[in-house]
């Protein structure tokens, strides 16, 4: 009974009232400020995580980019030197053929220079073999005239001359 | 006498309001003190009795009409009391005289204290009685509690709107001395309101559990200062806050809510089964709904009033025995150091578990039933 005798309506009246007007002071002027800034700054940190990621996910792409290009540049690199090595290649063995080809053509001309000049030659001496021969002719028949042993000695005579021509 | 001129500035510049302006305690000879408990200053004086003990601890957890700042140096302040007595009666506390003794005269009727309690008199002295009871008008006084409550409110105001201004100063970054209450209000947002109400609906109730969280922080603090305070500690006070709960709770209540409490079995039984059970359930239900805030003015109540008693006990070891005090003296400091630190933990606890259990109730009122059949799969 005691507690019941002491407990004051008054108090229990003035705390209701300070409390309530306390709950809607600080609801307009503190909690609402202060949980709104929290809340706007949450959302800011959580932005801005999201952004880095996406940036870190932007980069790793573009690397991506980068060494895919990087690597089809080599491949393009290494097809262009191929094809490079194939026309060097190429141009070798056309110069060489080309070169053998004329070489043979050159040798064959040459032979039938060879064989012109040396049908020519050979005309030349029966010409000559013939008009020598003439020439002995001739002179063995005058030696004939005079003596037999003077004949043999102009045919050696004329042997030689024609041996020195 | 300059002492006195000095308390006298010094309580005019604090309270300026002028219902403080009221001189402090009027002229009383030394020997009029003699039954009060003033032996702070005459250390060898140890004779009161046990009765005087304890009456001087049960007077320091009361509420009181006027502000004892320092008992020995009798820096009283004088408050206005108010009471409603067919039609309104203002006047100083002062009036009661420095030990309340005396009648107070206001528009015809007299007023007499008793036991810290304000009842109607003859002009006598003598309290009156009807029907066996005395008679007690409703006593509205701007009391020593009522005033820490509008101090501490006047507090918490500075203290938040500061912090909320700051934000917007700063850019989104708390300065000055409420930064130190921002993650106390963020707990306060993500370990209590949001676990115990969800998700959805916590912004609701959240601004009353921060408020009712460093309500009863601050003023169970202040209950540690030597000021003599002892708010939550005064059942009136615990009362209202968990009235205030039980409306929140039960004004706010959802339609599950009230089905949990009026058909909890839903569909799982025939109507005819469920009346039978029912009427042993309903009785419970209706019980705890009250039972619920009841326990929450009881728990707080109880650990304020009991942390103070030991406290005060404990100081007033020193005044049992003059003999033992060689002993008794250094025991009972230690004792009420260590108790101090204690009751430095409660006062965080006790408005952690206030908060808690009002934020778990709301979490009752606004339940839905997907929140319900969530917490199933869980």
């Amino acid at each position: 009974m005691q507690l019941l005798e002491s407990f004051s309506f008054g108090l229990f009246i003035w705390q209701i009232v300070l409390f309530i007007a306390l709950l809607l002071l600080l609801k307009k002027f503190a909690w609402k400020p202060i949980l709104d800034a929290v809340d706007e700054r949450e959302k800011s940190i959580e932005s801005a995580l999201k952004g880095a990621e996406e940036a870190e996910r932007r980069m790793q792409a573009l690397q991506a980019d980068n060494e895919a290009a990087k690597k089809e540049a080599m491949i393009e690199r290494d097809a262009i030197m191929k094809e490079a090595r194939d026309t060097r290649d190429d141009i070798i063995s056309d110069a060489k053929t080309a070169a053998s080809e004329e070489g043979v053509k050159m040798i064959a001309a040459a032979r039938e220079e060879i064989d012109i000049q040396k049908k020519a030659a050979i005309a030349d001496i029966k010409t000559q073999v013939a008009s020598l021969s003439l020439d002995i002719a001739e002179k063995v028949v005058r030696q004939k005239l005079s003596a037999d042993g003077s004949q043999k000695e102009l045919i050696d005579t004329l042997l030689n001359e024609s041996k020195l021509n | 006498m300059r002492l006195k001129n000095f308390a006298k500035a010094l309580i005019l510049t604090i309270l300026t309001s002028p219902v403080f302006a009221a001189s402090p305690s009027s002229d009383h000879s030394d020997s009029d003190h003699n039954k009060e408990l003033h032996t702070e200053h005459h250390g060898e004086e140890r004779a009161e009795t046990a009765a005087d003990r304890s009456e001087f601890i049960q007077h320091h957890l009361q509420d009181a009409h006027n502000f004892v700042v320092w008992d020995a140096m009798h820096w009283v302040i004088p408050m206005p009391v108010i009471l409603i007595d067919d039609g309104l009666h203002m006047f100083s506390s002062a009036r009661f005289g420095h030990h309340e003794h005396d009648t107070v005269e206001s528009k015809g009727k007299h007023y007499k204290k008793h036991e810290g309690i304000v009842y109607r008199s003859d002009s006598s002295g003598k309290l009156i009685k009807t029907d066996g009871h005395h008679v007690k008008p409703l006593d509205l006084s701007i009391t020593k509690n009522v005033m820490m409550i509008i101090i501490t409110g006047l507090l918490m105001l500075l203290l938040f709107r500061s912090l909320g201004k700051s934000y917007a100063k700063n850019g989104g970054i708390s300065k000055g001395v409420g930064r130190f209450m921002e993650p106390i209000v963020l707990y306060i947002r993500d370990e209590i309101a949001i676990p115990n109400i969800g998700e959805k609906k916590y912004r609701k109730y959240l601004p009353f559990l921060l408020t009712i969280f460093f309500f009863i922080w601050f003023l169970n603090l202040f209950g540690l200062t030597p000021l003599g305070v002892n708010v939550t500690g005064n059942i009136a006070v615990t009362a209202a806050l968990a009235v205030l709960v039980f409306l929140l709770t039960n004004l706010t209540g959802t339609k599950d809510y009230w089905k949990h409490i009026f058909d909890p079995l839903g569909d799982a039984m025939p109507w005819i089964a469920k009346f039978w059970l029912y009427l042993i359930l309903w009785p419970i239900e209706i019980l705890g709904i009250f039972i619920k805030p009841f326990s929450l003015l009881i728990r707080l109540y109880a650990n304020m009033l009991a942390g103070h008693t030991v406290l005060m006990s404990l100081i007033a070891l020193m005044y049992v025995s003059a003999t033992w005090s060689w002993l008794g003296d250094p025991l009972a400091l230690i004792l009420s150091f260590a108790i101090s630190l204690i009751e430095l933990l409660v006062a965080l606890l006790q408005a952690y578990i206030f908060t808690m259990l009002a934020a778990l109730y709301f979490g009752f009122a606004s339940e839905e039933h997907e929140h319900h059949e969530e917490a199933h799969s869980h």
